[in-house]
């Protein structure tokens, strides 16, 4: 596995930052200070396992919109997140035209996408394309909803990437709802990896809230798309435990028995209990790592409370890369 | 007549249809126990049942797909996609085959297809959720595309749709659930491809549809305090496209602005000032103006988008521009 007690420190801070900063957008949204926030609270360890598997910086990723935890690891910063949420002049995945949580983030080979689901997957399958073109050894992690899976775009990416055998990770973090719909009006089979057996891939159904089994998956994932051995369908098991946006709410179609079941396997705590049975960490350092992530995220908020917005004016470029005149 | 939102009369007009059509039935996206995006089909799932009202899974060119299937059996089935956005993941299915099915098999199948949809920005969503792509649509000769601008015309038309054989993109704009109007309480229908004066006046003709018709219709009461009358005419409609009371109305004002929120590029302004010109040339007083959306993508920040929208100050300088003309 070889992850040593320094990484899994580091995997449980990113996942503990994404955590306390999600939680902050969705405090801010009901203070009326930001217009939407998406959240991926229940889905930290299925990101931050992902994340540490890759040569972060380095190989490509093709996200979708509840990787927080995901972006924060190839270093994106909570302040960046906070001004995104805000429309901050100058944010970084877009200066503030782009949706909060579409990401983009060129200095760390992170890919923007679009709104309609699935698309970026395809995406994905055209980075492996280039990878194999240039024959470099980069790999691409594509991540996606277990209800976006039900999108042609998906199974004609993955198809394509299982042909060339091309370096690409699909991950689905199924956390079991579209917006309310649940898995099984979804797909009539058990698990999202079980797509793959159709396209010719291997499929691999983890436990989403275990970061250890997720960076294993990952790792063997990886492996193979590095050794040109071909692309991997991952799914990583999770549960959404907030509702699917700012803009809904989620008693309308489950129970509150039902997600406090769920709550039962947070992978916050979860990875706090694997820390201190293993004795890798002490009560004392998770209370002071606890600390730490409110104290940035705190000045995270001020900070970006304090930035300018981006001037109207800003609207009205850069449409074009070239200069047109005649528009 | 009772006093409806938007939202209550496109929603009622459903419920009227379904109960008095039992080929009539939902399908899309988080439209059954949820009760839609926009809560236009809340209450649907529980009183209709989920083989009437049907959540698909995740797939736009499925749902449209699968709903011209149904429509060629005969069955009457209503379409939604969460956003017009996301309808470009059905193109396909919308263009060259709802389009075009009556027509290349000689008119041995009909469609009786209705495709919701939201169209708009205004809401902070970005460039990808919050397009107003309707002219798109209203290209494809086949396709019917109908946008109200109020409740009462919502309700009548899309009651006017579902009882149509034609496939039709009902096209609703995302910022005026809440609009509130007068609604006839009796079963009522409004025939589709016909435009209609919304407000009367003599000194200038202001073209719109959907979300520009309620920012004409404040314009129009600014410049009345003006002493400016302002002829509001909404084409309701974008195909067909029926010119007859905006040619009229142009005849005794001289004057037009269009109004749309779409971009201007090859937009509702340039085929509706173009037909003024072919039809009433010898009538023109002054260039016809169009106010629309600045050609960029629609940023998500407030002052972005709001700097991209057309406005209702961008009209009241496009009337003072045609009439100095």
């Amino acid at each position: 596995m070889g992850l040593s007690n320094e990484i899994l420190l580091d995997m449980y801070w990113t996942m503990l930052l994404a955590r306390r900063t999600d939680e902050r957008a969705w405090v801010l949204h009901r203070q009326g200070k930001i217009a939407f926030h998406i959240s991926g609270i229940g889905q930290e360890a299925a990101q931050v396992g992902a994340a540490f598997a890759l040569q972060r910086g380095q190989d490509w990723i093709s996200p979708y919109y509840r990787d927080l935890a995901l972006m924060l690891a190839v270093g994106l910063t909570p302040l960046e997140f906070m001004l995104s949420v805000m429309g901050k002049k100058g944010e970084p995945s877009s200066g503030a035209r782009q949706m909060p949580s579409h990401w983009g983030l060129r200095r760390a080979n992170v890919l923007s996408h679009s709104a309609p689901v699935a698309t970026q997957t395809l995406h994905a399958s055209g980075l492996g394309l280039a990878i194999k073109l240039k024959g470099d050894k980069h790999v691409v992690l594509t991540t996606i909803g277990e209800g976006s899976t039900s999108q042609g775009e998906w199974y004609e990416a993955v198809n394509w990437a299982a042909i060339h055998k091309l370096p690409v990770i699909f991950m689905v973090e199924n956390n079991s709802y579209a917006i309310s719909v649940p898995q099984d009006k979804q797909m009539a089979v058990p698990s999202a990896a079980d797509k793959a057996c159709g396209l010719g891939l291997p499929g691999i159904s983890v436990d989403g809230t275990d970061i250890v089994a997720v960076y294993s998956a990952m790792q063997i994932a990886v492996e193979r798309a590095r050794s040109g051995e071909g692309a991997t369908v991952i799914e990583a098991r999770a549960y959404r435990l907030t509702p699917h946006s700012s803009d809904d709410d989620d008693r309308a179609y489950r129970s509150r028995e039902e997600v406090e079941t769920y709550k039962k396997s947070d992978p916050i705590p979860l990875t706090q209990r694997l820390l201190l049975s293993k004795k890798i960490a002490t009560q004392a350092q998770l209370d002071e790592m606890e600390k730490r992530a409110q104290t940035e995220i705190e000045q995270a908020v001020a900070d970006a409370t304090a930035a300018p917005y981006p001037s109207p004016e800003e609207a009205l470029h850069p449409v074009y890369a070239e200069e047109v005149t005649h528009a | 007549m009772a006093r409806l939102t938007m939202r209550e009369a496109i929603s009622q007009a459903l419920w009227e249809e379904m109960e008095r059509d039992s080929s009539v039935f939902i399908l899309g996206e988080e439209v059954g126990v949820w009760g839609g995006t926009y809560a236009v089909t809340k209450g649907f799932y529980d009183h209709f049942g989920a083989g009437r009202v049907k959540d698909t899974p995740i797939s736009e060119s499925a749902i449209v797909g699968a709903a011209i299937g149904a429509a060629m059996t005969g069955l009457r089935p209503v379409a939604e996609l969460m956003t017009i956005n996301f309808a470009f993941s059905a193109m396909d299915h919308i263009v060259n085959q709802a389009a075009k099915l009556h027509y290349m098999f000689g008119g041995q199948f009909v469609l009786p297809l209705v495709i919701r949809t939201v169209s708009g920005g205004g809401r902070q969503l970005g460039a990808t959720h919050s397009q107003t792509p309707d002219v798109v649509f209203a290209h494809f000769p086949g396709l019917k595309v109908v946008a109200p601008g109020t409740p009462e015309d919502a309700k009548g038309l899309l009651k006017a749709a579902i009882r149509s054989n034609d496939p039709i993109m009902f096209i609703e704009h995302a910022t005026m659930y809440q609009v509130r109007g007068e609604v006839p309480e009796e079963d009522y229908s409004i025939p589709i491809g016909v435009s209609k004066i919304q407000r009367q006046g003599k000194d200038v003709t202001i073209v719109s549809y959907s979300k520009g018709l309620e920012l004409s219709m404040k314009a129009a009461e600014e410049l009345a305090r003006d002493g400016v009358e302002a002829e509001v005419i909404d084409l309701r409609t974008l195909r067909p496209l029926d010119m007859g009371p905006v040619i009229e109305s142009f005849k005794k004002t001289n004057r037009a602005v269009i109004v749309e929120e779409g971009w201007k590029s090859f937009g509702v302004g340039a085929e509706v000032s173009t037909r003024i010109y072919e039809d009433a040339f010898d009538y023109v007083d002054a260039p016809i103006k169009r106010v629309a959306q600045k050609e960029v993508p629609l940023p998500y920040n407030r002052n972005l988008e709001q700097m991209a929208l057309p406005q209702v100050p961008d009209i009241l300088a496009a009337v003072k521009e045609v009439l100095n003309g």
